[in-house]
């Protein structure tokens, strides 16, 4: 589990500061694992520096996705989050890569939700981007070929967006219904009802964070 | 002389300042699939042709996508394992445990030893099973189909494995948060024993049908050649990265589930190409069938669920005559439990590669948001790059190679 003085020794953290003042919006540590939320604006730079610093040497690009907080955060509501490794491999008896993860986020707002693509960096991006370009709706500025990757080409709206519905099927029946969905079949859980055990007030608090 | 109606096109856009490319008259586009009985479910590649040659395939996915994850943020934690069995469906235990393990690490458990011991074991039959079912298939595609039937004599061996665990052959749903669903059986592990003494002779009689047939190395040697660098760039991991010999594994890079206790190597292979993705994951079989072997010499002993009931269920046997027991079982099953708000992500090694579930908990009963990493996905990306100045007929192999399941990739 991280403690106080491990969030301190992240040496991203630092080299973030040191290179990009004004990008680092904020630091979580949560079992062992650091996310750092940056700017939108600095993500390519940040990567880039990232990759190539000798310290760092982030040379694999495991994913990336999009988590939709609605209203809960403030100024924005989609998050972009980038999931960097350190593969460590031994080259020619050089030994490359850390064995580090490291999670980097962007905040996108609402209106207008654009994040510079990575795909210059990490080619690996290019499908992952696509898909939160697919299911949330988040532009990538540069992206080569951004285009709808699981949805039909002419899908309207973005499926994983938390006010998206989740919708029935077409049924065989009469009237031309649409049969039910899970939100509509899943019965409600008995504990939603007990107050202060549900941990509803717990994540409110965590969204609104 | 005649001009033709395209010429005239072209002077009179060219007239009014519009200026159009010539039409390229040496490529083709070609189209294979999403019904094609080699592209392992309904993958569309659009081939770019230049003669005969391959100048750039693009992939069109998409043909299987089910909401998998939409889905599992409207189901409580426990009941959200179900869908995971169903993304990578030839290996659904270890969908279960990346799930299960990132479910843990929210919740800051870890079952006991002989648990953790249970979950290798079921990892590693299910790793080869599906490794069975992508040699078969992947022979099948070239045209060796006398493979397919020992692969699946043996895969058959192994899902009776999962039977006599779980109950069903492909979607156990049997590595849950807090340990399992349940224990072995009696007598599962001399079956799992017994396998592990027959397998290494099977597998030898598959491999002297394909390791020095000529027909089969000219199919593959040389094939879709990726080097190493290109693999890390494209996000490349598991099998096909080893191939191109970087030896990174999961099990020995970040270990999980007491990965750290086995002796095993990781093969790598030296020539990028499709033979060495093919003798890679022939190994890799050998190796897990030692870490199985380890399994049963060195079980614990003890429970295998952690002693918490608000995760795990009680024994049957309580319920009838614990009133606690039925108050948890019944808040369990309705209810689930709350993780503490946070976020998790495990790094897992699959037949494929990196696989791993990022999964965001508001501190409800019920995932915020689930992701899997879904290690086909990103391994597809380099199929342009891999079949890039081959023949048609080299795609089948080189899709072979790669080992893909749309399931997991249109989730």
């Amino acid at each position: 589990m991280a403690t106080e003085t491990e969030t301190q020794e992240r040496i991203e953290i630092q080299k973030i500061r040191d290179n990009f003042p004004e990008a680092l919006l904020g630091v979580d540590t949560f079992r062992g694992d650091t996310r750092l939320l940056v700017k939108g604006e600095n993500i390519v730079e940040i990567c880039e520096l990232f990759k190539n610093d000798p310290d760092l040497q982030y040379n694999f690009f495991s994913e990336c996705l999009g988590v939709d907080y609605l209203d809960y955060r403030d100024g924005y509501r989609f998050e972009v989050v980038y999931n960097l490794y350190s593969l460590p491999y031994e080259k020619n008896g050089v030994k490359i890569g850390k064995n580090h993860r490291i999670f980097l986020k962007v905040p996108v707002p609402e209106e207008n939700p654009t994040v510079p693509s990575v795909t210059s960096v990490y080619p690996a991006a290019e499908f992952p981007e696509r898909e939160i370009f697919d299911m949330f709706g988040v532009r990538f500025t540069g992206h080569p070929d951004l285009r709808r990757i699981l949805m039909p080409d002419d899908w309207v709206g973005h499926p994983q967006r938390k006010d998206y519905p989740l919708g029935g099927e077409r049924v065989q029946f009469p009237e031309n219904k649409l049969g039910p969905s899970i939100g509509e079949v899943a019965v409600q859980h008995p504990g939603e009802s007990f107050v202060g055990k549900t941990g509803d007030a717990q994540g409110e608090a965590y969204r609104k964070r | 002389m005649a001009i033709d109606t395209r010429e005239l096109n072209t002077n009179a856009l060219q007239a009014q300042g519009i200026t159009i490319d010539p039409l390229d008259d040496t490529s083709m586009v070609v189209n294979m699939g999403p019904q094609h009985p080699s592209t392992h479910g309904v993958l569309r590649v659009v081939l770019e042709l230049d003669g005969e040659t391959i100048t750039k395939a693009v992939c069109h996915i998409g043909y299987v996508h089910t909401g998998i994850e939409k889905s599992m943020e409207y189901q409580t934690y426990l009941k959200a394992v179900t869908n995971t069995d169903r993304m990578d469906y030839l290996s659904a235990h270890i969908n279960n445990a990346a799930y299960t393990l990132s479910v843990e690490k929210l919740l800051g458990i870890e079952p006991p030893p002989r648990g953790q011991y249970l979950r290798v074991m079921l990892m590693e039959v299910q790793r080869i099973a599906s490794h069975l079912v992508w040699l078969a298939t992947h022979c099948l595609d070239i045209g060796a189909m006398t493979v397919f039937f020992y692969a699946f004599v043996q895969r058959e061996k192994l899902l009776d494995l999962t039977e006599m665990m779980s109950g069903v052959r492909m979607m156990p749903s049997w590595i849950v948060p807090g340990g399992l669903r349940g224990d072995a059986p009696d007598g599962w592990l001399e079956r799992a024993k017994e396998f592990c003494d027959g397998f290494p002779k099977a597998l030898a009689e598959i491999e002297d049908l394909l390791n020095a047939n000529p027909i089969w190395r000219d199919r593959t040697q040389g094939v879709g050649i990726i080097s190493a660098e290109e693999c890390l760039e494209l996000g490349v991991s598991g099998p096909t990265l080893r191939g191109s010999g970087i030896a990174h594994d999961a099990r020995k890079a970040t270990p999980y589930s007491s990965y750290e206790d086995f002796k095993f190597y990781v093969p790598v292979g030296e020539y990028c190409d499709v033979y060495d993705r093919f003798r890679v994951r022939m190994a890799e079989m050998y190796q897990s069938r030692e870490i199985i072997k380890q399994c049963i010499e060195n079980m614990p002993t003890g429970p295998v669920n952690v002693d918490d009931r608000k995760i795990v269920p009680p024994p049957r046997r309580e319920l009838d005559n614990s009133m606690e027991a039925v108050i948890h079982h019944f808040k369990l099953w309705t209810e689930g439990f709350h993780p503490p708000v946070g976020e998790s992500y495990v790094p897992l090694e699959s037949p494929k590669g990196e696989i791993g579930f990022y999964i965001v908990s508001d501190g409800t009963n019920r995932p915020y948001r689930a992701h899997m990493r879904p290690p086909s996905f990103m391994n597809l990306q380099a199929l342009s790059k891999m079949c890039a100045g081959r023949l048609i007929a080299d795609v089948v192999a080189v899709i072979g190679s790669i080992d893909i399941v749309l399931g997991e990739i249109d989730r």
